[in-house]
Parts: C-alpha cells; structure tokens; sequence
C-alpha cells in the first residue's frame, strides 16, 4: 500500500497555557477527503491551521508527500497546499480573476498573461467565470468563497484545507459552496474540512473526525458514525448539529 | 508705482520663486516617501535590532522643530559637506517628511486586516512578498487622504527654507517688499494666493489618483 499524502502525528499546540491540542495524529490519503467536526474551541481551526504552519505547532510531525513541514522550506510547501478560510479573505484590491492569478504569477514565477488564463479556467470550474472582473466586495459571501476555492486550486494543491468554509454563508449559498466541493471531492481532490455541514460530511466525506478538548473522540465513515457511534459524546454532538444544519441538505 | 505695475514687473521673480518652492516641494516629498515607507515597514515588519534605531529616528524627525532641523542640515552637514542651502532644505525637510509620512503608512497599513497576510502566506508568498503585492497595494490606497495633508503642510513649510537662504517664493516676496519700500501686503497676499492655488491644484490632482485607485467595498466621498 502506497503511503497516506497527510501524516499528522501526535501533534500539540498551547496558547497561554492552555492546551488547545493534546496530541493529535491521523493520515490522509491521496483522493480522500475528511471532515473534522467538533464544539467551538475544540481546536478544529488551530489544527488545520498547524497543517500548513499558519498557526505553529509546539510538538509534532506533519508530513506531506514523504516531505515534513518544516519552517525553512514552508513558502514552497505552502504553495501546494490549498487554504480556504472562513471569511474568505480575498484580496480587495484585485478582480476576482488576478486573485486567482496572483499565486501562479508572484509565486510560481508565471507570466502574468498564462497566469490570467489558468486564473480563467478555475473560474470557469467553480462557476464564477462570467465574474472575472468584479471586485471581492461586488460579489455574494457564497460567490467569494467560490473565488477563493479558485485560488486554491490554481496552484494544484496536493491537498486543499477548508476552515469553516461555509459558516459565514445563509443555507442557500452554503449550497452554492457545498456544491464545488462536492464536486472536487468526487474528482479525487484530497480534502480536509473543518465544517457543520452534515449534508456534505455524509454525502462526500470518506470518514469523520470528531474533535473535543484536543483530542480525537471518534473517527469513522459517516455512515457508520451517524448509526451507530461508539461514544455517546459523539452520538450527542451529532445529533445536535444534525438538528441545526439539516440532515435534509444532504443528497 | 502702483501695485499692479510692481506685481506685474515682479511677476518673473515671484514665479522664479514658486518654481523653487515647487522644486523643494517634489524632493523633500520624495525623501520623506522613501524614508516614511522605509519607517513604517521596519516599525511594523522588522527585527528589534532595526526597529530601535528607526523608532529614535523617527520620533527626532517629528520632535524637533522645522527650523532647527534646518539649521542643523544647512550647519551641520554643510560643514562636512558643500551643499547648498537648497540640498541642505530638502534633507531637513526631507527628513521631517519622512518622520510625519511614516505615521501615516504605519496607519494604513494597519488598517489591512490580518487575513489579507494570512491569505497571501497561504498561497506561499513570502512575508516581503505579501507585504509588497499585497499589503502595501492596500495600505497605499488608504494613505492618499491623508498624505494629501502632508502635502500641504509641507507645501507651505517650504517658505521655512528662506531662514538658510533659499530664495523661494517668500523669500522673493521679502525682496520685492524691501526694494519697493513699502506695498509688503498686497505682495504678501498676492504670494499666498500663488501658495494657495498650487496646493488646491495638487490635491484635486491627488483626488483625482485617488477616485481612479479606488476599489469597491470601501467608503468613498460622495
């Protein structure tokens, strides 16, 4: 067997004193998507955030491709690691086209002009190519994430990293979201996800991470977790998220 | 003769003495842009070591007055060097610039939320990388407002240069004032109209920069 594209291992993080993770390890394999569920502070965001040090880990390994994610290589291993946040975080002052540019241009030394029509092309994926040339604030919160999904996948990521990416959206362009991902998901991209949104977790999720307190409660498929979880933590938080994210989303 | 045959006749020196003003305007400008940037980034980015010295720096350059800086140039430094009093203005002035201009980068480039750098780290830029193509592109857009007030602050503070012997527009309105035995208010008034339109004209031309520069999702002036 081929070894997995993500290892973390046993990875710890404090802020202040406070634990927020007590040594966390799973694998990702290459194709595989996962979802990281948990109650706020539970360290969700910290821990996808120690993927590509964003946020730096105290203790721990992560290791992408056999390569471990070490600070003197991390502009070039950041470069293939897609990040999509929660607020979406698109650059202001570019057209949604150049956001989607600037990486392939500033970072991968590509000339500007084949770094627009790549840029094009991803807009074009994710169902934004008639907005090229609007500006962020011209466009919806679900139409920004989707230009910001774009971003991440012109710099072919091995692996894309989603922190709550639907959280600041109403239900119907939580949809829009969900739909790409679902879709990216389908072609094979390896995916980590921070997210409540259950229709995806059980319609495009290989497994389930439950996070609490900085420790790994359960993992499992979703179909197995939402049936018959071993712990009743876990039965619980699903239930309740279940409730207020609409098990009915899901396809 | 009567004020308007000696504005007429003085016309050339007064504009001869705008055009220094103008002159000294555009250098000490352009050496308190680099050094205000230069500032601002090692206050906000840099390592202690640099941040120490900058600080002290700048906070000299703010904290003592114009025409003390422009003796200590025009004194100081001509002792070293031969400058003239125009070189000797523009670096005292310059400097100055560079002190005020520094705090108006350092805002705005605060005002750049985080995760703009926190989204340009994750597509692999460096942190000069994101700092250059994407927090100052920002930051600038922000700082023409009030930039354009340095301007006219400085603008005017160029008629401080006459104390070290630069003959620019107050200097020669002194002149005219002095060979003409008298008139000193309507030439006075005429060189702060001269004063008063090259600055109106060089923030509506700042306006102008800004309203092309400017992106959707900011406040703009109606």
């Amino acid at each position: 067997m081929s070894q997995p594209l993500l290892v973390i291992e046993d990875l710890h993080k404090s802020y202040a004193g406070t634990e927020v993770l007590k040594g966390i390890s799973f694998d990702l394999d290459r194709g595989q998507t996962k979802v990281l569920i948990g109650p706020s502070g539970s360290g969700k965001s910290t821990l996808l955030r120690c993927v590509n040090h964003l946020t730096r880990p105290d203790r721990g390994r992560i290791v992408l491709d056999g390569e471990e994610v070490v600070d003197k290589r991390i502009n070039a291993i950041r470069a293939t690691i897609g990040f999509v946040f929660q607020d979406f975080n698109l650059f202001t002052h570019l057209r949604a086209l150049d956001n989607v540019a600037v990486g392939l241009w500033r970072v991968r030394g590509m000339d500007r002009r084949s770094a627009r029509e790549r840029a094009a092309r991803e807009l074009d994926r994710v169902g934004m190519g008639n907005r090229a040339q609007a500006y962020p604030a011209e466009l919806s919160g679900g139409q920004q994430q989707r230009v910001s999904i774009a971003r991440a996948l012109a710099m072919d990521p091995r692996v894309i990293l989603f922190d709550e990416p639907t959280s600041a959206l109403d239900p119907e362009l939580t949809e829009e979201v969900v739909e790409v991902m679902r879709q990216l998901a389908s072609e094979g991209m390896t995916m980590l996800v921070v997210s409540h949104e259950m229709g995806f977790a059980r319609s495009a999720a290989d497994e389930i991470i439950f996070i609490e307190h900085g420790v790994i409660v359960e993992e499992g498929p979703p179909s197995q977790l939402f049936r018959d979880a071993q712990q009743k933590r876990t039965r619980d938080f699903l239930r309740i998220i279940s409730g207020s994210y609409g098990q009915e989303t899901a396809s | 003769m009567s004020i308007y045959g000696v504005l007429f006749e003085q016309l050339p020196y007064l504009l001869q003495g705008l055009g220094i003003a103008v002159l000294l305007l555009v250098a000490l400008l352009l050496v308190g842009l680099i050094l205000g940037l230069v500032f601002a980034l090692v206050e906000i980015y840099g390592p202690l070591w640099a941040r120490i010295p900058a600080y002290a720096v700048e906070r000299f350059a703010r904290g003592v007055p114009a025409i003390i800086l422009l003796f200590l140039f025009y004194y100081g430094l001509g002792n070293l060097f031969s400058i003239g009093s125009f070189l000797a203005a523009v670096g005292a002035l310059g400097f100055r610039s560079g002190g005020y201009q520094s705090q108006i980068f350092r805002g705005a480039i605060q005002s750049v939320p985080y995760g703009q750098m926190e989204a340009a780290r994750a597509v692999g830029m460096s942190r000069m990388g994101a700092v250059a193509f994407i927090i100052v592109p920002q930051a600038l857009r922000h700082a023409i407002g009030p930039w354009s007030n340095e301007f006219s602050a400085e603008f005017k503070d160029t008629s401080l240069a006459y104390v070290i012997g630069v003959i620019e527009l107050t200097r020669q309105a002194h002149y005219i004032i002095s060979n003409q035995h008298g008139h000193t208010l309507p030439v006075l008034l005429f060189a702060a109209v001269l004063y008063f339109i090259v600055n109106r004209f060089g923030n509506s031309l700042l306006y102008r920069l800004e309203s092309r520069l400017e992106v959707p999702g900011f406040e703009r002036r109606s």
